[in-house]
């Protein structure tokens, strides 16, 4: 395989200086990397387990199970106007779905670098792949509770609706929003340690501050509330799951906000991320 | 066009020193840094790992690049590679940069040989049809074809490093930067990775290999870079380089010392004081007699309790070939009498017995480790020393003897 000379890519080594520019471009070029990385993180995590991907199906159905015995049952929390108050257990399920999909995503890409901190100090790449598969390796998880789901909606006798082809879409804001608020807990980890002590408290507050357990008609309609509520992007992840699977109340300007709140913490993640990068191996 | 694939200019490496713990502060430290003065006070040492170094190779050249540890040769390769930003100066590089700076970068214990290939081929930057390509030849080369299927926590360390290695090998980028990996496994392997090594070179590739083994260094490489507390102090031929370096300073008349920043953090909390070569009357020399026993002495520090803690030394000739390993624990006994140590101060020291070494040149390198659980400290070329074969059996005839030993044998002469 020998390589023509005028082939050859050029690489400057200079000091880092200013404005550091994103490089998106990159990460296609190192996508297989990315698909590698992402591939061990699922492998390694059923590996030694007996229940093995058991586990992706057992988690949201205990925690549905406990919401409904805690949330419905004895707190006597209901769902959405419109939807039977007997649907509670697919109406927390459907906020689980997404809500561990993103609390995964965020959880592991925040600890990803220093995880990953023997390639870091070893091998030169374009230091966003490792957020970036951390992100994604929830995938697998996803499409296993999302059968469950889909089993569950035919037990309770729930129509299955056309507005379900914006589930994809959805998951996207959900795993943008896990990659934003990761890459800065990511970078910040590097230097600070503190962070991966912070984090499982700061998911379970965002657990509380997002509609799982209960339904955004708590929120007050009137006033600035449901804007300044939706500012979790969760929000409008969440509220956008149950409108596609059960016919809640459309989350039309609360989706808007939310969207702007992500793009808002992506840019500024990958910026950050991007001036902190030439310092990971030399801190981490 | 000309045919230089790097050029290196002026090219510098500034490190914040100190303890890793000054590294990564805690938010509480920045927090109150932030609103105190004290982040001006706090005097923050800085030295610079590498300093002004210019250098250029060409196409399909083979560059050693020596010097002590702790000279800057890995934070050179680190900055070649793109691990790690300069923090002056400017490099060029033509083509794509592959570095071995580790084996098995990467490889994680619970996936099987097989997955381990694919997951460190990528992350060392093949492409995945070139994986499945040099599948088969990277599995023949390893020789664990029987266990590709097994979870490599399973593998031997023998196995893992040549499975490792076999991956790392198989990579063809234009440069190939290599960081003293051929140090692990055994010397069968060993042998077998410089083979694959000159291969690698005669393709016209561009080598930059780091060694502490001369003789690998001598036989695989024609020019060669001395480096010197981060400059770079000479650029020659490679048996001039070697001769050089060899010569230079490293012995220290009989004892090396090391302070507390030449020591890599992640020894801790293993740390060398000192080795120094003794006679019988327990004084510091640098030369020894053949004919008369003397000690090799290892002084050191443990900032907390070690299990399993092994000290010892190499004794390798000044070309790098061992002579003999030995550590303090090896016999059982003494192991079972000493199977942790408790923090504190230490000395272990050795009596190598007279008539066993010929005259010349001898380097002694030291380990600290624990069996199969970590080696906290290492230094292949910690002191040299000399060996003077007056009185030796033999000298009665002015002639070189060959090999590293001069044993005073017990001779019969019949007449039969």
């Amino acid at each position: 395989m020998s390589s023509k000379p005028q082939a050859l890519p050029v690489t400057y080594l200079r000091p880092p200086r200013g404005w550091i520019p994103l490089n998106l471009s990159q990460l296609w070029a190192y996508r297989e990397l990315i698909y590698f990385l992402t591939w061990r993180d699922i492998k390694v995590r059923y590996k030694q387990a007996v229940l093995g991907v058991g586990w992706a199906i057992l988690q949201p159905i205990l925690h549905m199970v406990i919401f409904t015995i805690i949330f419905s049952r004895l707190a006597g929390l209901k769902p959405d106007a419109g939807i039977d108050p007997d649907l509670y257990p697919i109406f927390s399920f459907a906020a689980l779905l997404p809500w561990q999909l993103f609390q995964g995503a965020l959880q592991r890409s925040s600890i990803s670098l220093v995880a990953n901190s023997n390639l870091l100090t070893k091998i030169y790449f374009p230091r966003l792949i490792i957020p970036f598969s951390a992100v994604a390796a929830g995938l697998v998880d996803f499409g296993f509770s999302f059968l469950v789901l889909v089993g569950l909606m035919l037990f309770y006798g729930v129509a299955l609706s056309w507005n379900m082809v914006w589930l994809p879409l959805l998951m996207l804001l959900a795993l943008l929003a896990a990659l934003a608020v990761g890459l800065w807990l990511a970078a910040l980890n590097v230097q600070y340690r503190d962070v991966q002590h912070m984090v499982p408290f700061l998911i379970q507050a965002w657990m509380y501050a997002s509609p799982v357990a209960y339904s955004l008609d708590l929120i007050p309609a009137d006033g600035p509330w449901r804007v300044l509520y939706a500012l979790n992007p969760m929000v409008g992840v969440i509220q956008g799951f149950r409108w596609a699977l059960l016919g809640a109340a459309p989350p039309s300007q609360i989706m808007w906000v939310s969207v702007a709140m992500v793009v808002v913490l992506l840019v500024s993640g990958l910026y950050y991320f991007r001036s902190m990068e030439r310092t990971f191996a030399d801190t981490v | 066009m000309s045919d230089t694939v790097i050029r290196v200019e002026h090219l510098g490496k500034q490190y914040r020193i100190g303890t890793q713990a000054l590294q990564y502060r805690t938010l509480r430290e920045s927090l109150t840094g932030i609103f105190s003065r004290d982040r001006q006070t706090q005097p923050v040492g800085r030295i610079w790992a590498l300093k002004d170094i210019s250098f250029e190779v060409q196409r399909g050249q083979v560059l050693g690049i020596v010097g002590r540890n702790g000279a800057g040769k890995s934070t050179l390769l680190k900055v070649l590679s793109r691990v790690t930003d300069p923090t002056e100066g400017l490099g060029e590089i033509h083509g794509r940069v592959g570095s071995l700076l580790e084996v098995g970068t990467g490889f994680h214990p619970e996936l099987t040989g097989r997955e381990n290939i694919y997951l460190n081929g990528a992350i060392l930057g093949m492409r995945r049809s070139e994986i499945e390509r040099k599948f088969d030849e990277i599995v023949e080369f390893s020789e664990v074809a029987q266990f590709i299927d097994t979870p490599v926590k399973r593998y031997s360390s023998g196995m893992y490093l040549r499975l490792a290695f076999a991956v790392a090998a198989h990579l063809e980028p234009e440069i190939l930067v290599v960081d003293e990996v051929l140090a692990v496994g055994d010397a069968e392997f060993q042998r077998k990775c410089l083979g694959k090594m000159s291969d690698v070179a005669q393709q016209g590739r561009t080598v930059l290999f780091v060694s502490h083994n001369m003789s690998a260094i001598l036989r695989l490489t024609q020019e060669t870079l001395v480096i010197e507390k981060g400059h770079l102090k000479m650029r020659a031929p490679t048996p001039e380089a070697v001769d050089y370096y060899l010569s230079q300073g490293y012995a220290q008349e009989g004892q090396r010392t090391w302070d507390a920043d030449e020591v890599p953090p992640d020894a801790a909390p293993f740390r060398p004081l000192a080795v120094r070569l003794l006679n019988m009357q327990r004084k510091v020399v640098d030369t020894v007699r053949s004919t008369e026993p003397f000690n090799i002495e290892m002084e050191y520090q443990l900032d907390a309790p070690i299990t399993g803690l092994r000290v010892g030394l190499y004794l390798m000739s000044t070309r790098g070939e061992f002579i003999f390993t030995s550590f303090d624990t090896d016999d059982s006994q003494r192991f079972e009498q000493h199977p942790a140590r408790a923090a504190g101060h230490y000395r272990s020291r050795c009596t190598i017995p007279a008539d066993l070494l010929n005259e010349g040149r001898y380097v002694v390198g030291i380990n600290a480790s624990s069996f199969r659980v970590r080696r906290y400290f290492h230094d292949e070329q910690a002191l040299n020393f000399t060996v003077d074969a007056t009185g030796a059996p033999g000298m009665h005839w002015p002639e070189p003897r060959l090999g590293p030993a001069r044993p005073r044998l017990d001779w019969q002469i019949e007449v039969v």
